[in-house]
């Protein structure tokens, strides 16, 4: 066994030079302190991602698409297939965790500034993957053709179309017609499955050789102690093996929410019947829904809905940028403007969020 | 000078001409990869047929105080009947944010559960976020029969 484990890598070796990746792994050391906690939520969401994956391809195997055949397929694979229903109460519960792991990786790097120089690309790669598991989240909402995820698409694609000038086309492109109609599920097919993962993926890659190249970033305050006191622990094996372990409670978790909690499937979607009463968006969409509930119609001359829309995309820019201009972190200094901005933006998300669930 | 300005001017032509030729020809060729696949996003127009009045059942079979939703082509349409017994009928698209509304008896309104949105019997938008009142649709009593039509 050994020989063969040799035999194997020395082929390898021979051919790609495995020695230098060996040693870099080797020397990589993750810095110790008290916020080493959240250095552990990015490799969660990856572990989560990888879930989604195997159990989206898992799904699509017996998944059918068209407004005919894609609710009763889901019913199928939670019925009939072995299975199928743990496969799809996973991958849905996967989805709404990793958005969560990934908010709070999002907003530990944010308050930890590990955005300044250098490393604003891993930054930017990041922001652009959550806004793609945005996508992910509502385009794959839609692919059980039900009630609520017709309604939920109608409103999102409707937010997308009031957007002044590109707005209208930009829906339509969306909807693949003027309304949300089987068209519509074949298009977001086609993004939850194939154009999303492709750009998630490469994205990803980016992100992830960033990191590996980088190292992790440590929070202003450490990189004034001097370098004697830092305490550091070596990637390979000891932060791995704990990443390994937290991965493993996470899938258990997982496991716990998906069977005591299955996910429903609700009503099959009809065209011709009302939005039911107490309708909701995923919760990671709710502080921006219960925002447009309490926007008036007209704001002087302008549309109540398309300012809503503008100010959280403008804010969703300015976020994406803050590595940018927030010029005082990038030279070492403190900045705690940042951190009132960041605690305002949480308290915003929170309060919203539980006011829009209990209303 | 002038001797080796001229030759020097020539290249200059020579290479400007190559620079536009090639850089347009490039051009040229990205739009003739983009433009099929941009019009290829677009989707096509669907024949539909123009509905301009359906027959939305027997005023029997309507309840007074009620709010039914009527097929109207591919729209959704509202019929409404009060407690006096008349009709009328808008459009059950909410002009907010696209949803379809509903009679609410409890609140003798149209509400559209999506946003809150409400709507007196008239159509017109009297709370929440709605910026526009309802289409209205006419109704018209044929013997026994609702015909609602789209109103010129």
């Amino acid at each position: 066994m050994k020989t063969l484990w040799s035999k194997t890598y020395h082929w390898i070796n021979e051919r790609v030079e495995l020695d230098g990746l060996v040693e870099f792994m080797g020397k990589k050391y993750v810095p110790v302190n008290s916020h080493s906690i959240w250095y552990y939520f990015g490799g969660v969401s990856l572990f989560l991602f990888i879930i989604q994956v195997v159990t989206g391809i898992l799904l699509l195997l017996y998944y059918k698409g068209g407004e005919a055949l894609a609710f009763e397929s889901i019913q199928f694979i939670m019925s009939k297939v072995q299975f199928g229903w743990l496969i799809r109460s996973i991958h849905s519960w996967t989805a709404n965790l990793f958005i969560l792991t990934a908010l709070i990786h999002m907003f530990s790097v944010y308050f930890g500034k590990a955005y300044r120089k250098p490393r604003e690309i891993t930054w930017v790669t990041g922001m652009l993957m959550f806004f793609l598991a945005m996508g992910f989240g509502f385009s794959g909402y839609l692919l059980p053709w039900n009630e609520l995820a017709f309604f939920a698409t109608k409103v999102g694609t409707d937010i997308a179309g009031a957007v002044p000038v590109v707005g209208k086309p930009m829906m339509v492109f969306l909807r693949g017609g003027e309304e949300v109609t089987g068209a519509t599920l074949s298009r977001f097919i086609g993004f939850h499955v194939a154009v999303l993962p492709g750009l998630f993926t490469v994205l990803l890659g980016i992100h992830l050789l960033l990191v590996q190249r980088q190292g992790m970033s440590e929070p202003l305050s450490y990189e004034e102690e001097s370098p004697k006191e830092r305490k550091t622990m070596p990637f390979f094996p000891n932060f791995l093996l704990r990443d390994m372990l937290l991965w493993l409670i996470v899938l258990n978790l997982l496991a716990i929410l998906a069977v005591f909690f299955p996910w429903e499937l609700g009503k099959k979607a009809d065209l011709f019947a009302s939005a039911p009463a107490g309708i909701k968006p995923e919760w990671y969409f709710l502080f921006m829904f219960q925002t447009l509930k309490y926007i008036p119609g007209k704001v002087f001359v302008f549309d109540g809905e398309v300012l809503g829309i503008m100010t959280f995309g403008l804010g969703g820019l300015l976020w994406l940028l803050v590595p940018f201009w927030d010029r005082k972190s990038s030279r070492g200094e403190r900045n705690r403007f940042i951190n009132y901005i960041g605690l305002f933006i949480v308290l915003y998300i929170i309060i919203l969020t539980i006011v829009g669930w209990i209303l | 000078m002038a001797e080796s300005t001229e030759p020097m001017d020539t290249q200059e032509n020579r290479r400007d001409f190559l620079k536009y030729f090639l850089g347009g020809g490039l051009i040229a060729w990205l739009a003739a990869i983009l433009y099929p696949m941009m019009a290829y996003l677009k989707p096509p127009k669907q024949a539909e047929v123009e509905v301009t009045s359906v027959k939305a059942g027997k005023v029997g079979a309507v309840e007074k105080d009620s709010g039914t939703i009527v097929r109207f082509g591919n729209k959704p349409v509202i019929l409404l009947r009060n407690a006096a017994g008349e009709f009328r009928a808008f459009s059950a698209t909410c002009t907010h944010l696209d949803c379809t509304v509903q009679y609410r008896k409890d609140m003798g309104l149209i509400w559209c559960a999506c946003h809150n949105g409400r709507y007196d019997l008239n159509g017109r938008n009297v709370a929440g976020p709605p910026p526009r009142p309802l289409d209205e649709y006419r109704v018209v009593i044929q013997g026994e029969d609702i015909l609602i039509s789209k109103k010129a």
